[in-house]
């Protein structure tokens, strides 16, 4: 197969174990968000597929090359870093020109082609500066022009929005994905923020000590988090984990946390485990006083653009985060509130592991 | 304002009295003859005379007892030669091995690495008798060669751990980004590396260099009169007939020189911070 192929890739520190086994596939023109918390390995994979980290094991095949023996020079990868490494002695343009200038192109050519995607960029301006004289924004594209301008088989970028303005972020995050898909490279896209994740990955694939937890659609990973672990990470504000004990039911399980009770259409398994019930903030609203909303006191509340963030406490102590359309409630009231139970999550709270449950039914009155 | 001002320069005055007064008292002394520098009181009026500069480049040395000898300027070569050639040898040898340091773990690293420094704070007598018996054996003693090897001790730590520092400064996501660009190990290494830690690089070969100039225990011991550096070369003016303090000026002024042209010269590349600006810190 074309593009990205990497499989059984194991990487260790003394006796740390960084990655586990690590298999990946990413066609070109894909875009497949790297996506976990700090520590969990995302960068010393790349390096690891750019030839950089002499100690991992495994295969890299790109475009149908097995290249886990050469070196990172011969491996036709573009990469962006996380801290930009520009190269400080030289200008805008040397460094855009560097991947050009390897591969023994006529200077003539390398100008066009360095003008070419610096104008695509938009630092056409500042090419004769140094990175010094750079603002952030600037020296981010320019380094994502060096990563672009060889035309790689494969793109490596290391969480590239992570150092730049909020607003630039925003531009970038709109207008990076019709770039990477023009460039035609596999492309891997490290980042810790599930806004960037969605709003850039064909896929997402969840990185976790060392382990892909996840691999699917971003829109899949969110609605259907494969582990309780997952749903932490890939949210914000993060789902409400509950424990609970569900009982069987005819209409499926019946779950009690916290004071919402809601019936699941889950595997009839996991009645009597420990279980954990995962409500996203967003899929919780006000409601009616009734048998199945919950009653909780407002602590605390923050706009987040159009909605409210509001902390919220129920009788037996536990918080609960819910994200609310409408007018704020005044800390310290009591409100009711409702659970989707359409969206409602349930994991094993052992293994982590989400019950599969493909239809669930609204709660209703125990 | 205007008192704080005043107060400033004052002490500025004093400062720069305090350590430039031994170096202007010695410009003034080599202008001057025997007699006129041990008057008591010594006064700063005189005629100035270029008598001890003659002395020194023509090579004959008037005094009460006749005419000396001195090969000043063949000392100075000398001094020149062997300092070159030793800090150039020790930077081929020691910026590779500090990227190296730098760059890479590896077994016995560390101590390898405090092992070369160490020959930077063991006292040079410790090791001279040593060394002059095996110099005799291998056929090495008075030679320049020899000379430059036994210099290697005084550069080669010191350009080995200032330069290290410069390297481990530079991240190296710069040169890992340069060889994905494409280019092998070595032209990450010249083209990245090196200029990256020019600065450093600059500071530790002056540095060495002056260390390597002011030598004299080595060179007394392992060296004959041809080969010896003005370091030593001095000790000539101590003579049967007194000591000879204008010519001791004026040579000092003369081995002063190239140090001093040097350190402007490298004065460039020492105040440049090349990698400021580059990484986001």
């Amino acid at each position: 197969m074309t593009g990205l192929e990497i499989s059984a890739i194991h990487a260790r520190f003394g006796r740390h174990e960084v990655l586990r086994g690590v298999d990946l596939a990413v066609a070109p023109g894909e875009t497949l968000v790297l996506f976990g918390p700090s520590g969990a390995g995302k960068t010393v994979l790349l390096r690891a597929i750019a030839g950089l980290e002499p100690g991992a094991l495994g295969q890299v095949v790109i475009d149908g090359q097995d290249v886990s023996a050469r070196g990172p020079e011969a491996r036709n990868i573009g990469m962006a870093f996380q801290n930009f490494a520009l190269y400080p002695h030289m200008s805008a343009r040397d460094n855009i020109a560097s991947p050009l200038v390897a591969r023994g192109l006529p200077a003539d050519e390398i100008a066009t082609r360095v003008v070419e995607i610096a104008q695509l960029l938009r630092i056409g301006h500042v090419l004769s500066h140094p990175p010094r004289a750079l603002s952030n924004g600037q020296k981010q594209r320019t380094a994502l022009a060096r990563a672009l301008v060889g035309r790689p088989r494969v793109l490596l970028l290391d969480d590239p929005l992570r150092n730049v303005d909020a607003k630039l972020r925003y531009e970038m995050r709109l207008e990076l994905p019709r770039l990477l898909r023009e460039s035609q490279a596999a492309t891997l896209y490290v980042t810790q923020d599930y806004r960037e994740a969605m709003a850039l990955g064909d896929r997402v694939a969840v990185l976790r000590a060392g382990r892909i937890e996840q691999c699917d659609a971003s829109e899949t990973v969110y609605d259907w988090p494969a582990t309780a672990a997952v749903a932490r990470l890939f949210g914000d504000p993060p789902v409400n984990l509950l424990a609970c004990r569900p009982v069987a039911d005819p209409a499926g399980l019946r779950a009690e946390a916290a004071g919402f009770r809601l019936v699941l259409d889950a595997s009839a398994e996991a009645a009597g485990k420990a279980c954990l019930l995962g409500l996203r903030p967003e899929t919780l609203s006000l409601a009616a006083a009734g048998p199945d909303a919950a009653r909780l006191e407002v602590i605390a509340t923050t706009p987040l653009h159009e909605r409210l963030v509001v902390l919220l406490r129920a009788g037996d102590g536990t918080e609960i985060v819910a994200s609310l359309l409408g007018a704020a409630p005044a800390p310290g009231a009591h409100v009711h509130v409702a659970a989707d139970a359409a969206a409602a999550l349930l994991f094993d709270a052992a293994s982590g592991a989400r019950i599969p449950a493909r239809r669930v039914m609204a709660g209703i009155a125990a | 304002m205007a008192l704080h001002k005043l107060l400033r320069a004052a002490a500025l005055t004093l400062v720069l009295l305090f350590f430039l007064f031994p170096i202007f008292w010695i410009v003034v002394m080599s202008f001057q003859t025997n007699e006129e520098i041990l008057r008591l009181p010594p006064s700063l009026v005189f005629r100035p005379t270029l008598a001890n500069y003659t002395a020194l480049i023509s090579g004959h040395l008037q005094t009460a007892s006749g005419i000396l000898d001195i090969t000043f300027l063949h000392n100075l070569w000398n001094s020149i030669l062997l300092s070159t050639c030793s800090v150039l040898l020790a930077l081929v040898l020691g910026v590779p091995a500090a990227y190296a340091f730098a760059r890479f773990r590896f077994r016995l690293g560390e101590d390898i690495a405090f092992t070369m420094l160490s020959f930077r704070f063991a006292p040079p007598l410790l090791v001279l008798l040593p060394l002059s018996l095996y110099f005799q054996d291998l056929g090495l003693n008075d030679t320049y060669i020899g000379l430059i090897w036994i210099y290697q001790l005084i550069c080669l730590p010191l350009i080995l751990w200032i330069v290290r520092g410069y390297f481990e400064d530079a991240s190296p996501d710069i040169e890992y980004a340069y060889r994905i660009d494409g280019h092998s190990w070595w032209r990450a290494f010249t083209r990245i590396a090196i200029p990256l830690a020019g600065p450093g690089i600059a500071a530790a070969g002056l540095l060495s260099f002056i260390f390597a100039w002011n030598n004299f225990v080595f060179a007394l011991i392992l060296a004959s009169a041809d080969k010896q550096p003005v370091t030593v070369g001095a000790l000539a003016f101590v003579t049967a007939s007194g000591i000879q303090y204008g010519q001791i000026a004026a040579a000092i002024v003369l081995s002063i020189l190239p140090t001093l042209a040097l350190a402007l010269y490298a004065q460039r590349w020492l105040v440049e911070g090349l990698s400021l600006g580059a990484v986001k810190g």
